[in-house]
């Protein structure tokens, strides 16, 4: 049986909603309208003129081969970012969970690097791995392995997921860690009776009831990977080498900060903007499905 | 309450009114500088101030080159823009063509009433901030030029003369294979590959970087850096790069830390590299001119420059630009300038700075100091030579540092790679085009 409380009226739910809704508008609707009508012009950068294209820019863009490589560069790096950083942090929130003594260190630890910013975790992986004062390059040179993101492809794509997984290991382990302390003793410790080992208990009791963390979590990952990143790849590789790191996001930066090209920046935020939303649809469509509550 | 705002109110229209009175303009001048170039212009802002009452500058830094330009645009969009903003060459075209975003300096000067003479500027600095019909645009400020930088103790070592002759890019490659079988570990890094190996390169082999006399002539340009002897070059460095003679550390100047620790050899790098090099280099360095293909018709023409001018931004008082045309004057005078040039390795922008360091005797004690400025200057400018003007370039450069990639790594060829970067960078100055209709 549902328990719903009803409003007498409509004022003051419409009340009640109005900040949310203004918020929405300010923050959310009109930027988002001003990208679209934008993104029908191409405009010089002082504002002085612009030029009525249509769907001009959106041609320019599909048709350049590098942009639509990008789609794909995006989707490995949104895959990556948000494995890695899912991952290890749903590892620590287990291990942490059993912990006794020492806790609250070990969690107030695992909590700082979400506290550093985006740009400064990029110079900070950047500075151990600069291909000549870096310390993590330098050792791997001792063992004989020649480090150089700066033109190997792999190894730049491997230091930017890390660059960007790094903080977010935290907030997630926060989020895995405060869901493992609700999941009921009596459970477990039921499953413990009837022989269950803990992997075996971790798998069939604690992984299912941890799901609608995890769904949460991985949407806003993938949000995270998409849209936040920019800081991380901008400090570390500039989108290089050749193309390896530029994800729509760096693009968008790109092109409208350092290129002043408004039109086609506007533009692409309007396809991100349609490839989230779909997204994000399509999770929860399909994937909450399989979320028990 | 009521009352203490109303007070307050006054009390702030009484401050400012009297104060436009009898107070000093204000000049707002946008920089990119930091660190010891940084404390230079501060010096120079303070030694214009306290020699006259009647204009305070005020000068604010605002980020590296890109975001000093972004910041000067979003503040005009916004109608706080600056009196002068500091542009890198990059943005000549973009702020050329904001035609009603910008004052020219001919113009800022001849309504103040200034003494401006633009034939007191060098021409190949000059050139690259004037319009097809001689008009000056912005004022050169901060202009420099590759050279090469020898690590002379690397040659030594390697049983190389260090004075050996590395004019020619054929002497430099028999000296990379000496290095190379001698155990060198980077015979040869580069800073700025696209300004160096392909817009220097082409001025300095006297072959167009993009048609319409490179950008100056038209919007319709369309780049040209695929010519045969392009490709040779960029083929000769890929396979340099393949054999480990040249080592690629990024697309701005990261190799600059490989060099003046001593770990390579060669360094192709601009003659404002020079401050960072004289202060750590424990090695016995040198300057060289850029090297250039024996062979190549025209070749050595000169070198053009990279750097920045200072825009005038339109929008303000007539009483504010003349304040503007003299501290613009102060800026080219021959002390400041010469101290400039000898502080930084920048190029003094004004003949008689550099006929002033010459007579102190600079170039003298500070050997190769002179290189720069007898590169650029040795020819009168060509066509090919005068400088590059092209929308987007920020982004067109970026197109070249990726294909350039793509060569050093082994992926692409050189024609592969310059054609594509040509075909990619040519769309984007079609939307230029199209943007400043």
């Amino acid at each position: 049986m549902e328990n719903r409380v009803t409003f007498k009226g409509w004022l003051l739910p419409l009340l009640l909603v109005l900040p949310q809704i203004l918020i929405s508008a300010i923050f959310f609707f009109y930027p988002a309208g001003q990208a679209i009508w934008q993104s029908l012009f191409i405009p010089d950068p002082f504002g002085l003129s612009s030029q009525f294209v249509g769907l001009g820019n959106f041609e320019f863009l599909f048709s350049d081969q590098y942009y639509r490589t990008s789609f794909l560069t995006t989707a490995i790096f949104s895959t990556l970012v948000t494995l890695t950083s899912m991952v290890p942090a749903l590892f620590l929130a287990v291990i942490a969970d059993r912990l006794i003594k020492g806790a609250g260190v070990y969690r107030t630890l695992l909590i700082w690097p979400y506290a550093v910013a985006p740009a400064i975790a990029g110079v900070l992986w950047l500075f151990m791995f600069n291909t000549r004062v870096g310390v993590v390059s330098w050792y791997l040179g001792q063992l004989g392995y020649d480090w150089n993101h700066v033109l190997n492809e792999a190894e730049a794509m491997g230091l930017v997921v890390v660059a960007s997984a790094w903080g977010r290991i935290s907030y997630n382990f926060l989020f895995f860690y405060a869901a493992l302390q609700a999941v009921p003793r009596s459970v477990i410790e039921a499953a413990a009776i009837d022989g269950a080992h803990f992997w075996r208990r971790f798998f069939t009791i604690v992984l299912p009831l941890l799901s609608p963390t995890t769904f949460f979590l991985l949407v806003v990952n993938v949000v995270y990977a998409f849209f936040e990143t920019f800081g991380v790849i901008h400090t570390i590789t500039s989108g290089g080498p050749q193309q390896t790191t530029t994800i729509l996001v760096y693009k968008v930066f790109s092109d409208g900060f350092v290129g002043q090209d408004l039109g086609s920046s506007a533009a692409q935020s309007v396809i991100l903007l349609v490839v989230v939303g779909a997204l994000t649809i399509i999770q929860f469509k399909f994937i909450e499905k399989r979320v028990h509550y | 309450m009521r009352k203490s705002i109303a007070s307050a109110l006054l009390a702030g229209a009484i401050s400012c009114l009297p104060l436009s009175a009898y107070a000093q303009i204000e000049v707002q001048f946008w920089h990119a500088f930091t660190g010891r170039l940084g404390e230079l212009v501060a010096e120079q802002v303070e030694t214009f101030n306290s020699s006259q009452g009647a204009y305070k500058v005020v000068a604010s830094h605002k980020g590296n080159y890109s975001e000093t330009l972004n910041a000067g645009i979003a503040a005009f969009r916004a109608k706080e823009q600056p009196h002068v903003l500091m542009v890198f060459e990059v943005g000549t075209a973009t702020m050329m063509s904001a035609k009603g975003a910008i004052k020219p300096v001919y113009q800022v000067m001849s309504e103040a009433g200034a003494t401006f003479d633009p034939n007191a500027y060098i021409g190949s600095v000059k050139g690259y901030y004037t319009s097809t019909n001689g008009d000056m645009l912005s004022l050169p400020f901060n202009s420099s030029t590759p050279v090469l930088w020898v690590n002379k103790d690397a040659l030594k070592a390697a049983g190389v003369d260090p004075d050996t002759d590395l004019s020619t890019w054929q002497n430099v490659g028999e000296v990379l294979d000496k290095l190379k079988a001698s155990g060198g570990k980077c015979p040869l890094t580069t800073a700025w590959q696209s300004w160096i190996h392909l817009e220097n390169f082409s001025s300095y082999h006297n072959i167009p970087f993009a048609s319409k006399d490179n950008g100056f002539a038209g919007l319709d340009t369309e780049l040209t850096f695929n010519s045969p002897t392009h490709v040779k070059h960029v083929q000769t460095m890929g396979d340099w790069a393949k054999d480990g003679k040249f080592i690629y550390a990024g697309r701005r100047n990261e190799g600059g830390a490989n060099f003046r620790a001593g770990e390579c050899a060669l360094f192709t790098e601009s003659s404002a590299g020079y401050a960072g090099i004289k202060a750590e280099a424990k090695f016995d360095f040198s300057v060289k001119p850029l090297p250039y293909w024996e062979g190549a018709e025209g070749a050595p023409q000169n070198t053009i420059i990279g750097g920045a001018s200072l825009w005038v931004m339109e929008g303000h008082e007539a009483e504010e630009y003349k304040g503007v045309a003299q501290f613009l004057n102060f800026l080219s005078s021959t002390d400041i300038q010469a101290k400039w040039h000898q502080d930084t390795g920048y190029l003094p922008i004004t003949i008689a700075a550099g006929e002033k360091t010459k007579a102190d005797g600079f170039y003298e004690s500070n050997p190769g100091t002179d290189i720069a400025v007898t590169q650029m200057m040795t020819k009168e400018p060509t066509a090919n030579s005068k400088g590059l003007r092209l929308g987007s370039f920020d982004q067109i450069r970026g197109i070249i540092d990726e294909e350039l990639e793509a060569v050093w790594s082994g992926d692409k060829t050189a024609q592969v790679a310059l054609d594509s970067a040509v075909e990619r960078g040519n769309k984007l100055l079609r939307r230029f085009e199209q943007a400043n209709k």
